[in-house]
C-alpha cells in the first residue's frame, strides 16, 4: 500500500495537500487580527461597549485559528526540507533569507504580543494591550509579505545568477525580493484575506440576525461585514484583472491554460465555460463570446493571444485543472460583488436588517473566501508546472532522495492526522458560531474549576451591563 | 570577518534557545498525567499558554535559518532523519491545539482525550527530537551532495538512548518551571519528580557523553588529545558540580534557582556537543564552511538579525514579564 504513488507524486500531493490546509489559517488570521484591531480601536475611541462584546465575540474563534494556522505552518517550513531536499540546496542561498526575515519579523512579533493579546488584558493598561492587538494584525500581514514574496520569486525569478554548485544566488536583493510578479500576487492576496474574513464574519452574523434581529452585536458584525464586501470585493476583481495581465506578461503559458486557448490566434474568442481535452488540443462543448478574450488582455478587438501551441507540450500544465479553478475563482469573485451591491441597495431603502434573502445568501457565502483562495491558488501553482522554479527547476528534479514507500507512509500519515485534528477544530470554530453574541459575551476562559467557584463572573456581568447603558 | 562562524554560532544559539524554551513546556505536558486536580492540570497549561507559541517560533527559526544560511546541511539532514522529523511535526500538531480544544470540549471524555494528546504528542516529540540529536551524533552518510543512505538509517541504540536522554532533560525543566510558577500542592509534587528526575537526568548525561565518544574519532581526539584535555576537563566537572547543586536547591525550597539551574546543565551539555562537532555541521563529512551559504545570502540576513534578535529578546521578556508570578495567585484568565 505504500508504493500508490510514485515518489515524485507522493511528495507533490503530500505539499498540495498540507498547504491547502494551512493557507486557509493564516488567510483568516490575517483577516481577523485586521478586523480585531479595528474592533479595539473603535471600542477605546467611541467607549461603546458593544465593540469590546463583538471583540471578545471573535477572539475565541481566532486563538483556535491562530493555533491550528501556527501547527500546519511548521509542517511547511520542514516539509521543504524533508521531501524538497534538491530545491532547498538550491534555492537555501535566495529564499532561505527571505523566510529568514519572515521568522525573524513577524512569526516572532505575533508569537510575542499574542500571549499579551488573548490572556492580557487585565495584566495591562487598555492602550498597552491595543498595542499587543497592533503588532500581531502588523505581524501577520508582514508574514503574507515574505512569503509571497518567496512565492512570487519562484514564478518570476528575478535578481539572480547560478554558481558552480548549482545554486540559484542573489545579485540583487531588491530584485529578488520587489520580482515581477510580487507586489500584484501581495495585493491580491492581502485582499484576499480580507474578503474571506468578511464572508466568514457576514455569513456568521447574518445567521444570527436572521434567528434574533434584536440582536446589536450580530447586526454590527453583519453592517461591518456588508461594507467590506461592498467596497472591497469590486477593488479586488481590478487587482486580479492587473495580477492577470502581469502573468500575461512574464507567464503567457498560464494565461493560455487559464483561458482554454490552444492556438495562437488574433481576436481570440473568451471562452466562458467548456471541457479543455489536452490530447485533443481543444475545448469540447465550449460556450464563447467572440473577441474578447483578446478585448480583455490586449484592450484590442483583433489583440493577438498566444495559445498553448506556442510553447513545447511537455512544459505544459494540466489544462483542465487551471481552466476550472480559475473559473471557481472569478465566479465567487464576481459572487462577492453581487452581495456588495445588494447590501447597499438594502442599506439605502434602510432593510439592511430585514434583508432576508440577502441574510440567507451571506449563510450559504460563509465559506466563499475559503473556496475562492483554495481555487486561486491552485491556478496559479497547478498553473506553473512542470516547474518549481518557473524555467529554470523542474518539479520532478527538485525532489528529495527518497524511496517511495517513506513518502506515501507519510501523506497517509498527514491526512489522517489533518482530518482527525483540523476536523475537530473546525467542529469546535462550528460550535463557536452557533454561539450567540451576547450582552456579557465573556472573555477567553481558562480553568472551570475557577469559574464553578464564582469568583468573576457575576462582577463581570454587572460591568458590562453598566457599560452597555452608554 | 568570517560570517559562515557567526552564523554557525547563532544558529547554535537558536536551536540552544529553542531546546530551553519549548523544553519546558513539551515537559510540562510529560507530567500532565501525574497531575491529579483538575485545578493544579489548569494552572500548568495557563502558566506556558501565554508562551509556548513564541517559543515554538525558534523550531521555525531553526529550520528556516539552517534552510537560509547552511542550505546543503539542512538539505542532507531533513532526509536523512526524515521518519523522526515527520513524526516530530505531527506530535507537535497534537499538543499545540489541545492549549485551544482543551477548552473548547464540552465533554469530560473530550477533554480527557486533547490532555492525552497534549501529553503523547509532547512524548513523541521530545523522543524524536533526542532521536535525531542521536542520529545525527553518529554520522550521515553523503554522497554527491545529498543524503545516500536509507529511511531508517537514523534508528539504533545510541539515537534511542539520546531520545529517552532528552525526554528525561525536558520533563525536569517542565518540573522546574512549574516549581517556579505554582504553590502548595502542584509545587510539592514538583520538587518531587524533579528530584528523581535529576539522577535519572544525571546518569544519562554520563552514558550519552561516554558513549558518544566511540562514534566519531573526531570526538575522541577533540576531548583526549593534548592539550585539549586541560582546557576541556573543567567541563565535567563543572557539570557534576552543578548536578549536586541542582538537588540540593530542589530540596532546600528555592523557588527560580532549581530551573535556572537546569538551564546551566542543558547549556554545559550543548557546550559539549558543539565542541565535539565543530567544525563539523553533518558529521562525518560536511564542514559549516562547505554548508554554508555564499557570502552575499550570510550578509544580507546578518544585517537585519543584527538588529531584530536582540529586539526579540527584549518583547520576547516583556511578554514574560506581564504575566510574572505564581500562575494561580491571580485571576488573569477571566
Amino acid at each position: 500500500m505504500f508504493e500508490l504513488f510514485d515518489a515524485v507524486l507522493a511528495a507533490r500531493l503530500q505539499f498540495a495537500f498540507t498547504i491547502a490546509f494551512h493557507i486557509i489559517f493564516p488567510a483568516l488570521s490575517i483577516g481577523l487580527a485586521w478586523y480585531l484591531m479595528v474592533l479595539q480601536g473603535l471600542w477605546l475611541k467611541t467607549g461603546r461597549d458593544i465593540y469590546r462584546r463583538v471583540w471578545r465575540y471573535w477572539i475565541k474563534i481566532f486563538a483556535i485559528i491562530f493555533g491550528m494556522g501556527v501547527v500546519s505552518g511548521i509542517v511547511m517550513s520542514y516539509q521543504i526540507g524533508t521531501n524538497w531536499s534538491v530545491f532547498s540546496d538550491k534555492t537555501g542561498p535566495i529564499l532561505g533569507p527571505l523566510m529568514g526575515y519572515e521568522v525573524l519579523t513577524a512569526f516572532f512579533l505575533e508569537a510575542g504580543f499574542l500571549g499579551v493579546m488573548l490572556f492580557g488584558s487585565n495584566r495591562v493598561g487598555r492602550k498597552l494591550h491595543f498595542f499587543a492587538t497592533i503588532m500581531v494584525a502588523i505581524g501577520t500581514m508582514i508574514s503574507g509579505f515574505w512569503i509571497l514574496a518567496v512565492n512570487s520569486w519562484m514564478q518570476t525569478p528575478a535578481g539572480f545568477a547560478i554558481n558552480e554548485a548549482g545554486q540559484f544566488i542573489a545579485t540583487d536583493w531588491w530584485q529578488v525580493v520587489f520580482n515581477p510578479s510580487f507586489p500584484y500576487r501581495f495585493v491580491h492576496m492581502m485582499l484576499a484575506a480580507f474578503l474571506t474574513t468578511a464572508f466568514l464574519v457576514a455569513g456568521v452574523s447574518a445567521w444570527h440576525v436572521l434567528r434574533d434581529r434584536s440582536n446589536s452585536a450580530a447586526k454590527l458584525m453583519f453592517s461591518m461585514s456588508m461594507w467590506m464586501a461592498l467596497l472591497v470585493a469590486p477593488i479586488q476583481i481590478i487587482a486580479g484583472d492587473f495580477h492577470g495581465l502581469n502573468t500575461l506578461k512574464h507567464q503567457p503559458m498560464k494565461i493560455a491554460a487559464m483561458e482554454g486557448h490552444f492556438e495562437s490566434q488574433n481576436g481570440a474568442p473568451l471562452i466562458l465555460f467548456g471541457w479543455p481535452d489536452m490530447e485533443q488540443k481543444e475545448v469540447h462543448a465550449e460556450i464563447a463570446v467572440p473577441k474578447l478574450g483578446s478585448i480583455i488582455l490586449t484592450h484590442e478587438v483583433d489583440g493577438h493571444i498566444q495559445g498553448l501551441d506556442a510553447f513545447p507540450e511537455e512544459d505544459w500544465p494540466n489544462v483542465p485543472m487551471v481552466f476550472w479553478s480559475f473559473r471557481i475563482m472569478v465566479a465567487i469573485g464576481f459572487a462577492m460583488v453581487l452581495v456588495g451591491l445588494w447590501s447597499a441597495w438594502a442599506r439605502f431603502r434602510g432593510r439592511l436588517y430585514e434583508a432576508v434573502w440577502l441574510q440567507r445568501l451571506a449563510v450559504l457565502m460563509a465559506p466563499s473566501g475559503t473556496l475562492a483562495i483554495l481555487a486561486g491558488w491552485i491556478t496559479t501553482e497547478v498553473g506553473r508546472q512542470p516547474y518549481v522554479v518557473y524555467g529554470l527547476l523542474r518539479t520532478a528534479d527538485a525532489v528529495s532522495p527518497l524511496d517511495a514507500p517513506a513518502v506515501n507512509a507519510s501523506l497517509l500519515a498527514f491526512v489522517v492526522v489533518y482530518f482527525m485534528v483540523f476536523g475537530a477544530g473546525i467542529y469546535y470554530l462550528l460550535q463557536l458560531f452557533k454561539h450567540k453574541p451576547s450582552m456579557n459575551e465573556k472573555d477567553i476562559q481558562r480553568g472551570q474549576a475557577r469559574r464553578a467557584a464564582g469568583i468573576t463572573p457575576i462582577q463581570g456581568l454587572q460591568k458590562d451591563s453598566a457599560e452597555e447603558g452608554h | 570577518m568570517d560570517y559562515v562562524l557567526i552564523w554557525a554560532g547563532l544558529m547554535a544559539f537558536a536551536v540552544f534557545a529553542y531546546v530551553v524554551l519549548d523544553g519546558f513546556d513539551l515537559g510540562i505536558a510529560l507530567l500532565f498525567p501525574f497531575i491529579r486536580e483538575q485545578q493544579d492540570k489548569a494552572n500548568a497549561m495557563n502558566s506556558i499558554a501565554p508562551f509556548w507559541d513564541g517559543n515554538e517560533t525558534w523550531l521555525v527559526l531553526g529550520g528556516g535559518g539552517l534552510y537560509a544560511t547552511f542550505p546543503l546541511a539542512f538539505a542532507i539532514i531533513m532526509p536523512a532523519l526524515y521518519v523522526p522529523l515527520v513524526l516530530m511535526l505531527l506530535a507537535l500538531i497534537f499538543r499545540g491545539v489541545a492549549f485551544e480544544f482543551r477548552w473548547r470540549s464540552r465533554s469530560e471524555s473530550g477533554r480527557k482525550r486533547w490532555d492525552l494528546g497534549f501529553t503523547l504528542g509532547s512524548l513523541l516529540a521530545a523522543l524524536a527530537q533526542g532521536i535525531a540529536l542521536g542520529a545525527l551524533v553518529q554520522g550521515i552518510e553523503v554522497a554527491d551532495r545529498a543524503y545516500a543512505g536509507g529511511w531508517w538509517d537514523w534508528l539504533t541504540p545510541f539515537s534511542l538512548i539520546t531520545g529517552i536522554a532528552v525526554v528525561i532533560g525536558y520533563a525536569l525543566l517542565g518540573a522546574c518551571w512549574l516549581i517556579y510558577k505554582t504553590e502548595h500542592r502542584l509545587q510539592r509534587l514538583c520538587r518531587q519528580a524533579a528530584f528523581q528526575l535529576t539522577l535519572a537526568l544525571g546518569f544519562m548525561i554520563a552514558v550519552v557523553s561516554v558513549w558518544m565518544l566511540f562514534k566519531q574519532d573526531p570526538y575522541m581526539r577533540r576531548w583526549f588529545d593534548y592539550p585539549n584535555y586541560l582546557y576541556l576537563s573543567p567541563v565535567p566537572v563543572i557539570t557534576v558540580v552543578l548536578g549536586l547543586y541542582l538537588l540540593k536547591a530542589i530540596k532546600s525550597g528555592r523557588e527560580l534557582a532549581p530551573f535556572l539551574t537546569t538551564i546551566a546543565l542543558f547549556a554545559l551539555s550543548y557546550f559539549g556537543l558543539c565542541i565535539s562537532f565543530y567544525p563539523q555541521i553533518v558529521p562525518p563529512s560536511i564542514s559549516i564552511w562547505q554548508a554554508a551559504s555564499p557570502e552575499s545570502s550570510l550578509k544580507f540576513l546578518l544585517v537585519g538579525s543584527a538588529i531584530l534578535i536582540p529586539t526579540i529578546l527584549v518583547y520576547t521578556g516583556y511578554s514574560y514579564w506581564v504575566f510574572r508570578g505564581k500562575v494561580n495567585s491571580e485571576d488573569q484568565y477571566h
